[in-house]
């Protein structure tokens, strides 16, 4: 106790350089958590748009229709893996049925190639953005046959607008050109233009007679609960499914976005030891110079009988208390800005377009995780307490006789 | 008993390429209980020699011994620790902890030797009031006078049992009346501890007290005078 009390008072004698590395401290371990926070939020915002946007946690296709979607690719008789999926769910998560084709799109003035997903819209709805994106009209009924929904942008291009028909040309099952006319029901917005000109949606059985797949289907989507991981989930349908069907998850189906998210983790590392680097110097100047001007108590100390090992405690010491108060600040600090963000987030609009094409939002809202405050707060003892043991030798090396000679 | 044996003692200081022999081959005896003064004038050798009986520094050449040991057989870790239990030492400007108190400061020589806390504070207390400085336990040293934080530092040299004492000009720094109340304290901690002091002094006050006189000149045992 009389240690820390020392130390403790110690860290006192001259409060204005105390203040100074408590505050480096403080921004130190505010920056780290707080970046972190926002780094994450992106990152998980990203990955919730990425999946909304058709993606899901998870897709099941016929084997081959990743690397050539097209309508021979489809899975013509789905009640198995509908069965196996179905029976493999975790609780809360949802699924849905797709075709997928690639298409023609057209009608008097324009033409232009898109992605033709006929889907279940009751199903579809908690699977991706299309329940709740349609903004103007209605959405697709369950086995709506000629109605079709689709983006702003591409409504825009088309000069067209709601109860307007659109054709849409597809290479059928039977290898001989599809075309049907829909009428537009509904046009949805979504954050990127791209979605918005690059998918159409009619409802699974009109696809289907289009397309003249039968029962056939192009994916089975899955979303899990919360942004579960889907691995463990993949891992059972690989094992309960034929090597007909390949599943894969949102980082396979997305490699850019999980290279991202990756490169962003070790983004984080290097973002935590630049903080550090600029923080430690500052650690470092100021515990030397408060060991320097108490050269002379080191000497005491050494000739009553203190070990060199007894000064690099004591200084460790000091050190070690500033540091916990700076992180202490530090964490407050980061922890009140990411629940003053909680809600508003913070708004990226006037550099919207740039970053919607980057695939990020608009609006970043931090996101807090134990893990990234656990590793700021290591970073930050740990390191504070190696860069420390320099003045700490420095003061433990002086000889008793050449301390006391100072002045 | 010799406390301390010095036998041909030689330090030499060396300032870039110049060579200053401080002490020329210093013999010495010094037995338990003695109260005795090194003295002689600026630069004649008696702190270094005080440095060296108390293993802050160590001689080029000869040996010395300390309660029965060698110095030149010890490590560094050997001579901190007979510091810690075996030698008390006073310096001439008083060298207290400035944010300890002045309890606090007797006591801290205990922790380092691992007195548990109670009987630290007690001992501290005792020793506080053996030197006159009862009440004043909580004051730190800027609000004691210079004899009342000498008083703390010989609290602070004997409070730990030491079989010998090294002061180096503890009066120096102090008005006539207050350093001779200090010699005073230190003279009955002699005669009722049996401690045995060392003074390293060219205060007359100090030279007329004490038992013993060992006259200092360049760097050589001039004089050696028994009262």
């Amino acid at each position: 106790m009389m240690t820390l009390r020392l130390a403790w008072r110690n860290l006192w004698r001259n409060p204005r350089r105390t203040a100074v590395i408590f505050i480096a401290v403080s921004i130190g371990v505010f920056g780290m958590i707080f970046i972190a926070a926002l780094m994450e939020g992106v990152g998980e915002q990203m990955v919730r748009n990425s999946i909304s946007t058709l993606v899901g946690s998870l897709q099941i296709h016929h084997r081959g229709y990743r690397e050539d979607p097209v309508v021979e690719n489809t899975m013509a008789d789905p009640a198995e893996p509908v069965a196996a999926t179905i029976s493999a769910l975790p609780p809360g998560t949802r699924w849905s049925r797709r075709v997928r084709v690639s298409a023609v799109a057209g009608n008097a003035r324009h033409s232009a190639g898109v992605t033709l997903v006929g889907i279940e819209p009751e199903r579809e709805a908690g699977v991706s953005f299309i329940g709740s994106a349609v903004a103007e009209g209605r959405n697709l009924k369950p086995g709506d046959p000629y109605g079709i929904v689709v983006g702003q942008a591409l409504a825009e291009k088309f000069e067209t607008r709601v109860g307007r028909k659109l054709v849409l040309i597809a290479q059928a099952a039977d290898r001989e050109m599809a075309s049907r006319a829909f009428t537009i029901v509904g046009i949805f917005r979504t954050e990127l233009a791209a979605t918005e000109k690059h998918f159409v949606f009619v409802s699974l059985p009109a696809a289907q007679e289009m397309l003249k797949l039968g029962k056939g289907i192009s994916e089975i989507a899955v979303l899990l609960p919360d942004g579960g991981d889907p691995e463990p989930l993949a891992d059972m349908l690989k094992i309960a499914l034929p090597g007909t069907y390949e599943i894969h998850t949102w980082r396979e189906l997305l490699p850019m976005l999980t290279a991202y998210i990756e490169m962003n983790e070790g983004f984080t590392v290097v973002w935590y030891l630049v903080v550090f680097i600029a923080m430690g110097f500052g650690i470092v100047n100021t515990l030397l110079m408060a060991v320097f001007e108490r050269m002379r108590e080191f000497g005491l100390l050494r000739a009553l009988g203190m070990k060199a090992g007894g000064i690099v405690r004591g200084v460790l010491i000091e050190s070690a208390l500033l540091l916990l108060l700076g992180m202490a600040a530090g964490n407050a600090a980061a922890f009140s800005a990411v629940a003053a963000l909680a809600e508003n987030g913070i708004d990226l609009s006037a550099f919207a377009a740039g970053v919607e094409y980057a695939g990020m939002p608009r609006v970043i809202y931090p996101s807090f995780s134990w893990t990234s405050v656990l590793e700021a707060n290591l970073t930050v003892w740990g390191l504070g307490l190696v860069v420390s043991l320099y003045p700490a030798l420095k003061a433990s090396r002086i000889t008793p006789v050449a301390a006391m000679a100072r002045v | 008993m010799e406390m301390v044996v010095c036998r041909e003692v030689v330090k030499t200081y060396r300032q870039g390429k110049i060579a200053v022999s401080a002490l020329r081959g210093i013999n010495l005896s010094v037995e338990k209980g003695e109260f005795m003064a090194l003295a002689g004038p600026s630069g004649s050798g008696k702190t270094t020699l005080l440095n060296l009986i108390g293993g802050l520094d160590a001689p080029d050449a000869g040996e010395i011994v300390v309660d029965g040991r060698h110095f030149g057989r010890m490590k560094a870790v050997d001579l901190a620790e007979l510091r810690l239990r075996r030698i008390g030492f006073v310096f001439q400007a008083y060298n207290l902890i400035p944010v300890l108190s002045a309890l606090e400061n007797v006591e801290y020589v205990m922790l380092l030797q691992g007195v548990p806390h109670k009987e630290r504070r007690e001992r501290a207390r005792s020793m506080l009031d053996e030197v006159g400085l009862e009440g004043l336990y909580d004051r730190r040293p800027a609000e004691l006078s210079g004899g009342q934080q000498q008083r703390v530092a010989v609290a602070r040299a004997i409070v730990s049992d030491p079989a010998i004492v090294l002061a180096d000009e503890p009066t120096a720094n102090l008005d006539s009346m207050t350093g001779i109340g200090l010699l005073e304290i230190m003279k009955d901690m002699n005669e009722k501890k049996t401690v045995t002091f060392i003074f390293s002094t060219h205060d007359e006050r100090v030279m007329a007290r004490a038992r013993r006189l060992v006259m200092i000149r360049d760097g050589r045992v001039a004089e050696d005078v028994r009262k």
